[in-house]
């Protein structure tokens, strides 16, 4: 009698707890404000059950630790400290409940569940965002050593183009604003030189600038070693981020800056993305630390009227601006043309600081909203024609005893469900089959009860004694099946990587929950039946 | 009452070499066929891109129009699957060798494959439902941990049932395990099922599914060895294997209404899935009775131990007299 009362206490107590557990209740989510397009935190209500990628549709990406440029030797720092600075950006992007997660060693995993536009999500998360500021060659010390770079080029067997016509436009047009390279008197004696040909001087002291379709030629001769060993110490090669036009021709901009720069991007305390009032163009505006702005300010009032290029991601942004006075912590980063959308992801990874160490998209995956819908629409109809079967089977088989276990089995997918919010796992497509195929495993406890009770009532052992026999005799089974196909489910969740895990998982919530509602449920269930009818002589069974 | 196969009385064991050799007959042909021709992986194995597209319905778009505008495109060689309906395409264009040497080339090739399809279809006329862009270096470290999940799940096993058993059972049922693994490889080959990792997934389903209904059945004989002192290994087996009999039809009947149901309405994305562990429960019952039982009285014989009565004087016929049957008396019911 206690024991029925104590028995359906911890029922009850399960059953409040699952339900408790399940109830939709209210989950702090980040959305993006309608009107200003900043993320903030909201509420919503819903059943605390989170769906998987493939479920609801969105983008999922691997990425690494770009090691194409030279071997990074300790990648699992540099990932750690990328998946920070990843993570800051991704609660701004604009995604609600993003997934930031380092897996093995050097990988990192993002999930960005309802994401549609992938390219916008692979360029804030895979941006490098080091940003620096440096005064440009004032001194022309790069100018100074073209020729000799010419020469070198000519010894190591690259030729410079014959003058043609093309180049004699090419050469007029670049003097019509500016003085012509250096260079003009070896082109009188012996032919232009490889590199002379291609650069011509622009009208910011250290700017050259490259035809545009001419530009990557440009970019591998000043990459040659034999180049590259002339340049000056104290002097660094970038290119400018935009092609500018210049009457009817199109230019790259090559900038030689000083080697080390004033300030970098760990000095900004805020990036806000402007509309430029007078110009309407896209700007980002920053602050600095106090002890930035101090070395800035230093550095700025030394080098009034200098030139200081911007650059980011080694490439240089916009013109870069003259010096009119000293700058102490504030100032723009100019985006040209460009669209305000740009200069908001700008602003958004400048806030959130820079990568460590360039990433590479090394998985990616993209799953459509509707395609998702579907998916569970499937599954969920297909989980519950199975069940229904599952239930018809046990009811026709084995009668009053088959309800008995059909109740267990509503306990079972509660609990199964209740555990998987319980414990906030993810609910994948793979692991909606996986709890489908469980709800047939998970009777089978209850066969195999049921069938040593026919055993037992068979070998003439009245009511009472089959069912006590038959619970205990088939106890070592379920325990020894539900044991080993529990440890293969953890071995998969140890070694599998995403939907198999959540596979893996539900798995081992449903045996978990089988094993209390087949046997402690059913259990509970024989005891108040055979208490209520002592004289019960057969068993449906 | 209903009453399936109860007091069944087969001798189960005697038809061991018939098993033996239709089990061969479906595993070698597959096992040889996979030497001349690998299975279908998918791309998240072999790294490359995949693109699921929905068409209009109206203005019908098959795979012949797709192909052109993926040739137009530059795009030769690229593999066009119709995915459940006839406006559903998936198209793959995996890593070529010249492409195979950066982790970028994916990149390359899905942003080539919509280029290709709005020149071909015109921008708007399609809906990309998902993409799949894996590098190769992802796709072979997948292939090892599966390999490495079955691996250490054998061992596991091994050592559970060696704890709870004792190790000839637990050799048994991982060769029976094996088996089921086998043949469910060789099914792969046959149906020519994509290999995704849903799919292996189920086979390391299976193994725990098998090993659950060998274990049910050695648990009976671990019973009875106990429980009929005179009999040998070969009576018990048989006896065990029919006494668990009811209790295997049941749990495969319902198991399999599940699997079915996810196989005819569960979607195009889970039916491999569903078909592998469909042909699973059939490969682990009978490798249950025809394997793992078999096994275990030659592992017995070589190697006897305690229990293992008169497994010896058995070589394939069953003794003389017959079993002995046992006390059986009608259920009051």
């Amino acid at each position: 009698m206690s024991t029925i009362r104590g028995r359906l206490l911890v029922i009850l107590a399960l059953v409040i707890a699952s339900v408790i557990s399940l109830v939709p209740r209210h989950v702090t989510q980040r959305v993006p404000d309608a009107v200003t397009g900043r993320m903030k935190d909201t509420t919503v209500r819903r059943v605390p059950i989170n769906l998987g990628l493939d479920l609801r549709g969105g983008v999922h990406l691997a990425l690494e630790v770009d090691q194409s440029k030279g071997p990074v030797p300790d990648c699992a720092d540099a990932i750690q400290r990328a998946e920070r600075v990843v993570r800051t950006r991704v609660d701004e992007f604009g995604t609600t409940e993003p997934v930031v997660q380092i897996v093995g060693r050097c990988r990192l995993i993002v999930e960005l569940p309802g994401e549609k536009d992938v390219n916008r999500a692979k360029g804030i998360v895979q941006r490098t965002a080091f940003l620096e500021f440096r005064i440009t060659d004032m001194r022309n010390v790069f100018r100074d050593v073209i020729p000799s770079m010419d020469v070198a080029l000519r010894a190591a067997g690259v030729r410079g183009p014959a003058a043609g016509p093309s180049n004699a436009v090419a050469r007029l047009l670049g003097q019509d604003t500016t003085k012509a390279a250096a260079g003009a008197d070896t082109s009188n004696t012996r032919g232009e030189g490889p590199l002379t040909s291609l650069l011509f001087q622009g009208s910011v002291a250290g700017e050259y600038l490259v035809p545009e379709e001419q530009w990557q030629k440009a970019d591998s001769l000043i990459n040659r070693a034999e180049v590259k060993r002339l340049i000056p110490r104290g002097v660094e090669l970038f290119w400018g981020a935009q092609v500018e036009s210049r009457g009817a021709r199109s230019y790259r901009a090559l900038y030689a800056v000083e080697d080390r720069p004033i300030i970098t991007g760990d000095c900004l305390t805020k990036a806000q993305p402007r509309r430029d009032p007078l110009t309407n163009q896209s700007v980002v505006g920053f602050n600095l630390t106090h002890r930035c702005g101090r070395i800035f300010g230093d550095a700025t009032a030394r080098h009034v009227g200098d030139f200081m290029a911007i650059i980011l991601d080694g490439r240089v942004q916009g013109q870069p601006p003259v010096i009119k006075s000293q700058i102490r912590n504030e100032g723009i980063i100019e985006l040209g043309s460009r669209p305000f959308a740009d200069a908001q992801d700008l602003a958004l990874v400048l806030r959130a600081g820079a990568l460590p160490a360039p990433l590479t998209i090394v998985d990616e995956t993209t799953i459509g909203a509707s395609l998702g819908v579907d998916s569970i629409n499937a599954g969920i109809k297909a989980g519950v024609v199975g069940i229904i079967l599952v239930v018809l089977i046990m009811v026709v088989y084995y009668r009053v005893s088959g309800m008995l276990a059909v109740g267990a089995l509503a306990l079972y997918v509660l609990f199964t469900l209740a555990g998987l919010a319980a414990f906030g796992f993810t609910l994948t497509l793979p692991g909606l089959a996986g709890f489908v195929l469980s709800v047939g495993i998970a009777v089978d406890a209850n066969v195999l009860i049921f069938e040593r009770i026919r055993e037992e009532l068979q070998h003439g052992k009245l009511v009472r004694t089959a069912v006590d026999e038959g619970f205990r005799h088939a106890m070592s089974a379920i325990i020894d099946s539900n044991v080993s196909t529990a440890l293969t489910a953890f071995i998969l969740y140890l070694v599998g990587t995403g939907p198999v895990q959540g596979f893996a998982i539900t798995l081992i919530i449903g045996i978990a929950a089988s094993m209390v509602t087949a046997v402690y449920v059913v259990r509970t269930f024989y005891m108040i039946w055979l208490q209520r009818r002592p004289d019960l002589v057969t068993l449906s069974v | 009452m209903i009453r399936l196969f109860a007091n069944a009385n087969y001798d189960f064991i005697k038809w061991r070499r018939w098993a033996y050799a239709l089990t061969a007959v479906m595993i070698v042909p597959g096992l040889v066929l996979l030497l001349s021709t690998r299975l279908n992986y998918s791309i998240e194995f072999t790294g490359g891109t995949l693109i699921q597209i929905a068409t209009p319905k109206a203005g019908h778009v098959g795979t012949a129009e797709l192909r052109a505008a993926l040739d137009a495109g530059g795009l030769h060689g690229a593999e066009i699957q119709e995915y459940g309906a006839d406006t559903t395409f998936v198209i793959r264009a995996r890593l070529g060798a010249e492409a195979a040497t950066a982790e970028g080339g994916t990149q390359e090739t899905l942003q080539a494959v919509t280029r290709a399809l709005d020149a071909g279809l015109g921008a708007g006329h399609y809906q990309v439902g998902r993409y799949e862009a894996v590098g190769p270096k992802v796709g072979k470290e997948l292939q090892g941990k599966a390999f490495l999940a079955i691996f250490f799940s054998f061992i596991v096993t091994l050592i559970y049932l060696a704890v709870r058993f004792e190790w000839r059972f637990g050799l048994a049922a991982v060769l029976a395990t094996l088996h089921d693994i086998l043949a469910t490889i060789a099914f792969i080959r046959y149906t020519n099922l994509e290999v995704s990792l849903e799919v292996v997934g189920a086979v390391l389903l299976m193994i725990g599914y098998s090993l659950n209904d060998t274990i049910i059945i050695f648990d009976r004989v671990r019973e009875n060895l106990r429980k009929y002192r005179r009999q040998n290994l070969y009576e018990i087996l048989n006896l065990s294997i029919n006494e668990t009999l009811p209790r295997s039809i049941l749990t495969h009947g319902t198991t399999m209404a599940a699997t079915l149901s996810l196989v005819f309405i569960g979607g195009e994305v889970i039916r491999p899935f569903a078909l592998v562990m469909t042909f699973a429960i059939f490969t682990g019952t009978f490798s249950s009775i025809y394997i793992a039982a078999p096994v275990l009285m030659l592992i017995e014989k070589r190697w006897p131990g305690q229990d293992a009565r008169g497994a010896r004087a058995f070589t394939g016929r069953a003794p003389e007299p017959a079993a002995p049957m046992l006390p059986r008396t009608l259920a009051k019911v």
